[in-house]
């Protein structure tokens, strides 16, 4: 069956079965293959995506769900002004290790200012606890968010 | 010109001039006497290019599994050129062992086999270039400098790039070992920077970089269906069903073949890796277990029991003095039984590999792998091609923590592979296959006896080891060095082992032996401290007063530095003085130490730990002091790996272990594979000691001593010793 999704703008025809994972979607039918694949079940956020603007498991949520809907993958992160500061302080601050966990990480990030742009030290590790970094850089990623959210606000201010 | 130059001792030279007005040096580095690598130089390639517009191009040699080596050995190179690093770009080599010696990330080996020959190999261009500057000004070579990126006459304005030196440089001869010198550490302009990761820019954006991101025209998907049961033998398989479903192109069965660690099994093959996955449902495997579906690690606990019991071991392996006579006068005996569990690797990026056959029989392949030739040589073997017909080109990896030294999934995809020859395929294993097909950390049960004399010195030392029979491999992971520490401080001593039979694969994970024996030998010693009134860094520093450094050692890979009690005492000092050791602390919280040396690099930790209202250990801050030589090369990747590394430590010791059960691994995924996440990171806080030696790697020696010193501060905290991991929280009811 072919579904008909928006992705980073561009309207995508996909011909697959409707209980295909978004995640498998985009790696395989469209070759994004920025979004990753970690643990299939929902666990560790490494397929993180935008739908809709929300942060969303891609690898947890069936093409069918996401037919008319807005998806936005770590490929168009650069577009958002927050998503290109968050990637600008990844780079700054040598955030990663493998670097395999990071679009998940931006991306969930990226959702997480969207929303909050002034969190606090509890409300990060809360919102990105669902993104699991093997290589346990969360100190660099914290931090990093961190920086963002506050040069923001000094921009802002 | 003579066109070839041995640098070192087995570092060979080459310069040619590229179109355009370019200069490249070749290199041929060193094959370490373990590697089953061709000698001599081959189809020497630019290993070092400077272009005419003065960007310089470096080849990265060694995988990149996330430890930085992408990075660090190019920032060796172009410090010797005196290059502008912003000016360098690093292209990943493939794998040639002829051309670039072990290609390997692993050991934490490669900057100690790497910090003179890149070097070395930098410096020589950057002397050509300053020939080339010297015939085209007419001058004595000896009179100029280089500045980055530009050769320069020191008091006049005379300069030039090395793009523009560069068609000049090619021409000029390859220098002579004996007159290269290498800069001094104070002229260092590159090494000691905190430098982002090449690649990083790349992975911000998503760009295809990984292994599981290799895309190639008509490619496939296979997912691989073998038995959860280690051991087992495929009995029967509904291929037919499976190639009914939506999606699949083909299901075939694939034979066994263990000395390349190819197990039995169905390829399920589709046009998208999620269908050819699903369609393993279909097949209903029926599986002949044999004698394994009994495994289990309680069944192996209890072996290590009655081997205690009945006191009879395989072999005594390490033996000195007279440990009998030694326990029969002793003041006081202590003894304690200590295990620790099975682990997976869990690297972030599931297992995959991409492989094309090409249609006139030779293999070409996209390898995320930390030992990329062990992977060509295992394919060629199993094709029965030479290793040259197998191309292997290396991806960044997604992390290794040692389950990618293991190239199983290299031969799997093979095996698929040329059953579709002219049509590229991509396996990947779903993480269920990853937690349920690891070579895992091997489990382990010591029994350990200590005697001490009435002043609380230790006279005697012994343990009976119960671990697996794993062969006569070059590497085991489930043996123990004869000289665990303290063996070679104490007078009377015997070690000995029992070895259990099993089907469990077992493997390097992180720090291979040290991440289990540091929990052991460190809590133990820490008992001896409590027992004797002191507490560990001061029985450590009491051991160790005194004792030279130890001569050299031949190594998995060379001579390595011999173990140090200077620089023992030197990190345990210093991380007592960073941490306050010995003052108070806030209320319900305490102090542990742990000290351990691996990789050769010095680390001594100390964790403040305290437990929250449903008794689970939380970690509030970690010092840690390490001794990696004299020259930390760049601190943004090394305080990545000991941060990354004390929280791997802090995640096994709380909650990570695999359990076997009916032969097979009961864990599966991340909800019974907890790894660490964000709200349990620590304040982290990390000192060098800089110390004489040549800088060594990074990748593990700060993991295993922040599990002892977690385990020794809940101990000082409730007076509940850990002896068994992952630590059970009812201990402290
Ligand atoms: S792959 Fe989707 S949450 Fe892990
Ligand atoms: S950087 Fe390796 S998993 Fe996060």
């Amino acid at each position: 069956m072919a579904f008909r999704v928006t992705v980073n703008g561009e309207t995508r025809e996909i011909d697959a079965p409707g209980d295909m994972p978004l995640l498998w979607a985009l790696r395989n039918e469209l070759g994004m293959v920025g979004t990753k694949f970690g643990c299939g079940i929902g666990m560790c956020g490494a397929c993180t995506v935008h739908i809709d603007g929300q942060a969303t498991r891609s690898c947890s949520m069936p093409l069918s769900a996401v037919a008319d809907k807005d998806v936005s993958t770590v490929e168009a992160l650069g577009e958002s002004p927050v998503g290109q500061a968050l990637q600008q302080a990844w780079l700054e601050d040598d955030v990663m290790q493998c670097g395999y966990c990071q679009a998940g990480q931006l991306m969930n990030a990226t959702a997480l200012l969207n929303n909050n742009p002034d969190p606090t030290d509890s409300e990060i590790d809360a919102a990105m606890q669902g993104n699991i970094c093997r290589c346990a850089c969360y100190k660099r990623i914290h931090a990093a968010i961190a920086r963002v959210a506050r040069d923001e606000e000094t921009a802002n201010a | 010109m003579p066109d070839t130059v041995q640098l070192s001792r087995r570092t060979l030279l080459k310069a040619s001039a590229v179109a355009g007005g370019g200069f490249a040096l070749a290199a041929t580095f060193p094959v370490a006497a373990r590697a089953n690598a061709v000698s001599g130089p081959q189809d020497l390639n630019a290993f070092i290019t400077i272009h005419p517009d003065n960007t310089v191009t470096i080849v990265g040699k060694n995988p990149e599994i996330g430890q930085g080596i992408k990075t660090m050995l190019p920032m060796l190179v172009a410090e010797e050129l005196d290059a502008d690093w912003d000016s360098v770009s690093v292209q990943q080599a493939d794998t040639n062992a002829a051309k670039y010696g072990p290609q390997l990330a692993g050991g934490s080996f490669a900057t100690p086999m790497n910090w003179i020959p890149m070097r070395q190999a930098g410096a020589a261009a950057r002397s050509m270039l300053i020939a080339a500057a010297a015939q085209r000004w007419g001058v004595d070579a000896a009179g100029l400098a280089t500045e980055p990126g530009r050769v320069v006459q020191p008091g006049t304005r005379r300069s030039a790039t090395f793009g523009e030196l560069a068609s000049d440089a090619a021409l000029m001869e390859v220098p002579d070992p004996a007159g290269l010198t290498l800069k001094d550490q104070a002229d260092f302009r590159i090494i000691g920077r905190a430098i982002g990761g090449v690649d990083s820019p790349k992975v911000v954006r998503g760009e295809p970089i990984f292994g599981v991101d290799t895309q190639l025209e008509g490619m496939v998907y296979a997912a691989f269906e073998r038995s959860p049961v280690f051991g087992a033998k495929l009995k029967s398989a509904n291929l037919d069903a499976a190639k009914s479903q939506p999606g699949v192109i083909d299901a075939f069965t694939v034979a066994a073949s263990p000395q390349v660690e190819l197990v039995e099994g169905v390829a399920v093959i589709a046009s998208n890796w999620w269908l050819a996955n699903k369609a393993r449902s279909a097949l209903e495997p029926q599986w002949d277990n044999g004698q394994w579906a009994s495994h289990s690690t309680a069944g192996y606990a209890e072996a290590a029991r009655n081997a205690w019991a009945t006191g009879n071991s395989d072999e005594v392996f390490s033996e000195k003095g007279d440990v009998d006579a030694a326990f029969a006068s002793a003041d006081k005996v202590l003894e304690a039984e200590y295990s620790y569990p099975f682990l997976a690797h869990v690297a972030m990026e599931p297992m995959n590999c991409t492989a094309l056959m090409h249609e006139d029989g030779t293999m070409e392949m996209w390898a995320p792998s930390q030992t990329p030739q062990g992977g060509q040589q295992a394919v060629a073997g199993y094709l029965g091609l030479e290793p040259s017909q197998v191309t292997v080109h290396i991806t960044r990896m997604g992390g290794g923590f040692g389950r990618r030294l293991n190239n199983d999934y290299m031969v799997q995809v093979a095996a698929i592979a040329k059953e579709m020859p002219g049509t590229p395929v991509q396996l990947i294993w779903s993480r269920e296959d990853d937690v349920r097909s690891d070579y895992y950390r091997p489990a382990g049960w010591h029994k350990l006896r200590a005697a001490l004399d009435a002043d609380g010195k230790i006279t005697g030392w012994a343990d009976h080891f119960v671990t697996f029979d794993l062969g006569d491999g070059p590497f085991n992971p489930a043996a123990m060095p004869a000289q665990e520490f303290p063996a070679k401080y104490v007078d009377n001593l015997k070690f000995e082992q029992t070895k259990l039979e099993t089907a469990v694969p077992m493997g390097a994970l992180r720090a291979p032996t040290s991440n289990a024996l540091a929990f052991v030998m460190q809590s133990f010693l820490d008992e001896v401290a409590h027992a004797t009134g002191k507490d560990l860094p001061a029985l450590m520093l009491e051991l160790t007063d005194g004792v030279a450094p130890e001569p050299p050692t031949q190594g998995f890979v060379g001579p390595q530095p011999g173990f140090s009690a200077p620089r023992l005492q030197a990190v345990t000092r210093k991380v007592m003085d960073m941490s306050n050791w010995g003052q108070p602390v806030a209320d319900g919280h305490a102090l542990g130490f742990g000290f351990y040396f691996s990789h050769m690099g010095y680390f001594a930790e100390v964790v403040e730990a305290s437990l929250d209202d449903r008794n689970n250990p939380l970690v509030h801050n970690v010092w840690a002091a390490g001794d990696v030589g004299s020259q930390i090369i760049n601190p943004f990747g090394a305080l990545n790996q000991v941060e990354g590394s004390i929280i791997d430590g802090i995640g096994q010791a709380i909650q990570l272990a695999v359990e076997i059960e009916g032969g097979a691994a009961k864990q599966s995924n991340f909800h019974n594979y907890p790894l660490p996440r964000m709200p349990m990171t620590p304040q982290i806080h990390v000192e060098w000691v800089l110390s004489d030696n040549a800088p060594t790697g990074l990748g593990e020696p700060a993991l295993p001593p922040v599990i002892p010193a977690l385990t020794n501060a809940l101990f000082a905290l409730t007076g509940k010793r850990v002896r068994s991991l992952p630590i059970d929280k009812s201990l402290f009811a």
